[in-house]
């Protein structure tokens, strides 16, 4: 799972050399290094992404163009909890989109959002692989399945519950 | 006195349904036991039951399903122990009657030949069960005799298009150059279906297997495996298989002593749907933004860093070793006219069974989905299936009688697709179906061509005037106009068939558009801005259930007193209809 650390410049260097040591020399590894520091900060924070172009010797916008065009990368910090409700058609024929209304009714964050106690982030996803037990939502790995809006509530309050702890 | 064998279904789906308590639970109470072993397998295609626990005892084999802990000590200390099934809990058996006996009769499995029956992390389980065994035959024939068996088996590829294989591999052989490249398509992007992840969590060696028989036939030495980040049980077990395969010898240098070397790295996407197109693909491999660019040059000539690249589907891999080991005319003998074999599709949304099942190309959709899939759940009507996701279209009841073969259905206007197969009944709003495909393809054009990217924006703006209820018998005419400008004017395929849901609703469907647009009614009862739901004074008991329900208080009434919904506040939730113990809530 994603390992949120907040580092000084310093620190956020030596992590950042690591990774393009790793990958220093190799063609078409920059989605490779953007993974990477996405692993490690949980998102991709600006400053690390000028460093990459710098040392790499890539324009800043082309690092920027990759990071855009994929959505798998995120330029704000994630919640705690991250909540990726599936929005595929299997779950969709089944009423996710009543779910994710709920959900945001609840947290009062709009889809990619993330609660101002920074506890949960939403997403929408594509199919989980999960249709059988539609619909269906992620929190931080964990599947939970034959959702309605209220379960999901439900279950929404037992993170918040175990994030309080 | 053999072992007795306890398989866990534990694919990501199984996993999410409880399975991993029920595999720790057995290993708690039998885990020390020397004549039992406890096994963790990948999909066994019966996902609506699962928990699934498989029980192999004395030659008999018996399939639990909605196993849980109670259940479980029941299975352990009658079956497991004392040798006498619990027959109450048995969906499948080979020796008495059992509900789900009959769901498996339908299928020929080729492709899910070993998920759900051997562990994926286990080189010798596939060793067991011929792995490796098409490789070793494939090396000892010429590399051209390999292509001809491939394409006498009449085996076409599984990502969407059908084209055949073994020319796809001629092509990819015949082109110039010593370095060339084999990719595996694994972005699986198709948002309802789930084919490639079960057979690359539950049998990934089948994949590398069917890699490297390509590899040896075009005379390649690079395998990739592209594989969408949003899989990481699949990645995990793939890895994991590469290793072993890699100390085995079956991937390196001089591979079985044949002199043939051939390594495989995988190459993670990172979400964006375009990229399962093959030349966008391969820009994402390269590192870039995931553009598709025009053909040709096709990627048999020009791929991966400018070289020779053949690119397949993981399920058209997976049918690759087999077809070797058995011979061509063993594969051909299923199926139709030009398509042979099998399809794997997953099957999910109003339907009864829900799963993976692999089906002889040729059967009636209605076969699929009635008799393999189980119907429609509850008392309700079958409307449409949705094949092929956001390139495919909808089929009525009408057209269930075509045969699952590539033209059959292209000429229904839908397309075979990779597998997704979406049931909807009489409470899916085909128009709100139309609308959610296409803001799909909308947000996921590339934007490259403008057809593409501001057609889409239009047609999603014309199907959300059409279920806001501010649709004109016009905009029907301007959607369809539209969605044939798209499809002449783009690039790729996204753009290419994009326009398809919509094409085949309208076809298939025009009288849902046509109360939306004509009597401002949504059939279904789905599109918020055409219901309305109200409480029947007289039947209404005062129980304020439906009012502390209601996320937006918009129900007000005192106890024991009818209550009254606000129609202008009302979210149209529907959550107080389904509370409501005395059904006094409708919407209409
Ligand atoms: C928008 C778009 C998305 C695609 N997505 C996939 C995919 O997820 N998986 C796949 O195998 N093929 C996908 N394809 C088809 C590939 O371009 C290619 O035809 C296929 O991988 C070839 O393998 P096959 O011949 O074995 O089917 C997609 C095509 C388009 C136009
Ligand atoms: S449909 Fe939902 S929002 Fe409307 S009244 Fe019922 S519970 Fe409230
Ligand atoms: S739930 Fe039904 S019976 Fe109870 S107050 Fe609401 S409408 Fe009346
Ligand atoms: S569509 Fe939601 S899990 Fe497949
Ligand atoms: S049986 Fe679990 S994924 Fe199919």
């Amino acid at each position: 799972m994603t390992c949120v650390v907040n580092e000084s410049t310093a620190g956020m260097q030596q992590i950042l050399e690591g990774i393009i040591e790793k990958y220093r020399g190799k063609p078409g590894s920059t989605i490779g290094i953007l993974s990477a520091i996405q692993e490690k900060f949980g998102y991709l924070p600006e400053e690390a992404m000028d460093y990459v172009s710098q040392s790499l010797n890539i324009p800043s916008a082309e690092i920027f163009g990759v990071a855009s065009f994929y959505s798998m990368f995120r330029f704000k910090p994630e919640g705690k909890y991250v909540v990726r409700l599936c929005r595929g058609t299997a779950c969709h024929v089944q009423g996710s989109w009543l779910i994710g209304e709920q959900l945001q009714r609840h947290l009062g964050i709009e889809e990619g959002g993330t609660t101002e106690d920074g506890l949960f982030s939403l997403h929408y996803v594509a199919c989980l692989g999960c249709c059988s037990l539609a619909p269906v939502m992620m929190v931080n790995g964990t599947v939970h399945g034959r959702l309605t809006p209220d379960k999901a509530v439900e279950v929404l309050e037992s993170y918040r519950l175990e994030g309080k702890e | 006195m053999t072992k007795t064998v306890i398989k866990v279904g534990m694919a990501s789906c199984g996993i999410a349904a409880g399975a991993r308590p029920v595999y720790e639970y057995l290993q708690e109470k039998l885990g020390d036991r020397e004549d039992v072993e406890i096994k963790q397998v990948g999909c066994i295609g019966l996902c609506f039951r699962e928990p699934l626990v498989e029980v192999e005892k004395d030659g008999s084999r018996i399939i639990y399903g909605e196993v849980d802990i109670e259940s479980l000590d029941k299975i352990i200390e009658q079956h497991v122990l004392k040798g006498t099934p619990v027959k109450e809990k048995a969906i499948i058996s080979d020796s008495f009657e059992a509900p789900e006996n009959k769901t498996l009769d339908k299928q020929v499995r080729i492709v899910l030949r070993n998920t759900g029956i051997i562990d994926p992390t286990k080189i010798d389980e596939y060793l067991e069960r011929e792995g490796y065994k098409g490789l070793t035959k494939a090396l000892e024939m010429a590399p051209d005799a390999v292509i001809d068996e491939i394409l006498e088996s009449g085996l076409r590829g599984r990502g969407g298009a059908g084209f055949p294989t073994g020319l796809k591999w001629r092509f990819a052989r015949k082109a110039a150059g010593d370095e060339k490249y084999v990719v595996c398509n694994a972005d699986e992007g198709d948002p309802g279906a789930f084919m490639d992840r079960s057979v690359l969590e539950g049998d990934p060696h089948s994949v590398i297997e069917g890699m490297l028989i390509c590899g040896y036939a075009i005379g390649a030495q690079h395998g990739i495996i592209y594989c969408r980040a949003e899989y990481p049980l699949a990645i995990k077990h793939l890895n994991i298989a590469i290793e072993q395969a890699r100390e085995r010898g079956f991937l390196g240098k001089n591979i079985l002593g044949s002199g043939f070397d051939f390594d495989i790295y995988i190459k993670e996407g990172a979400g964006a749907f375009v990229c399962g197109e093959e030349t966008a693909l391969m820009a994402s491999i390269e590192g870039k933004r995931g553009m598709p660019r025009p053909r040709p040059p096709f990627p048999a000539n020009k791929g991966i860093f400018g070289k020779p690249t053949n690119i397949n589907n993981v399920e058209t891999l997976a049918n690759v070793a087999w077809i070797i080991l058995h011979g061509a005319s063993e594969f051909n003998k299923y199926g139709t006219g030009k398509s042979r074999g099998t399809k794997v599709f997953a099957l999910a949304g109003k339907i009864v069974k829900g799963g993976l099942v692999e089906v002889p190309m040729g059967m009636p959709l209605r076969e699929v989905i009635f008799d393999v899939g189980g119907g429609i759940p509850g008392s309700k009507k079958f409307k449409a299936v949705q094949l092929g996701g956001p390139s495919g279209g909808c089929l009525p009841e009408s057209e269930l009688d075509t045969p699952v073969d590539y033209e059959s259905i292209n000429a229904t206007g839908a397309i075979m697709g990779s597998g997704g197969m979406i049931v909807m009944d009489e409470d899916t709003c085909i128009v709100d179906v139309a609308k959610f495909f296409l803001s799909f393809v909308q947000n996921e054009s590339c934007g490259k061509c403008p057809f593409c990217r501001i057609g889409t924006k239009r047609m999603l703006e014309i199907l959300e005037r059409i279920c806001d209820g501010k649709g004109t018998p016009e905009d029907l005419t301007l959607l369809e106009d539209l969605a044939y400008k798209v499809k002449d004017g783009s690039l790729c395929g996204l753009g290419q068939t994009a326009p398809n849901p919509v094409l085949t609703t309208l076809k298939y469907f025009r009288h849902e558009y046509e109360a939306h647009v004509n009597d401002k009614k949504c059939p279904a009862k789905v599109c918020t801005n055409l219901i309305h739901y109200t409480i029947d004074p007289n039947t209404c008991i005062g129980c304020t259930k439906c009012a502390r329900v209601c996320p937006v208080n918009a129900i007000e009434g005192q106890v024991k007193q009818p209550h009254k919904i606000d129609d202008s506040i009302c979210v149209r939730c529907g959550q107080c209809k389904s509370v409501c113990p005395v059904k006094a809530i409708s919407v209409e």
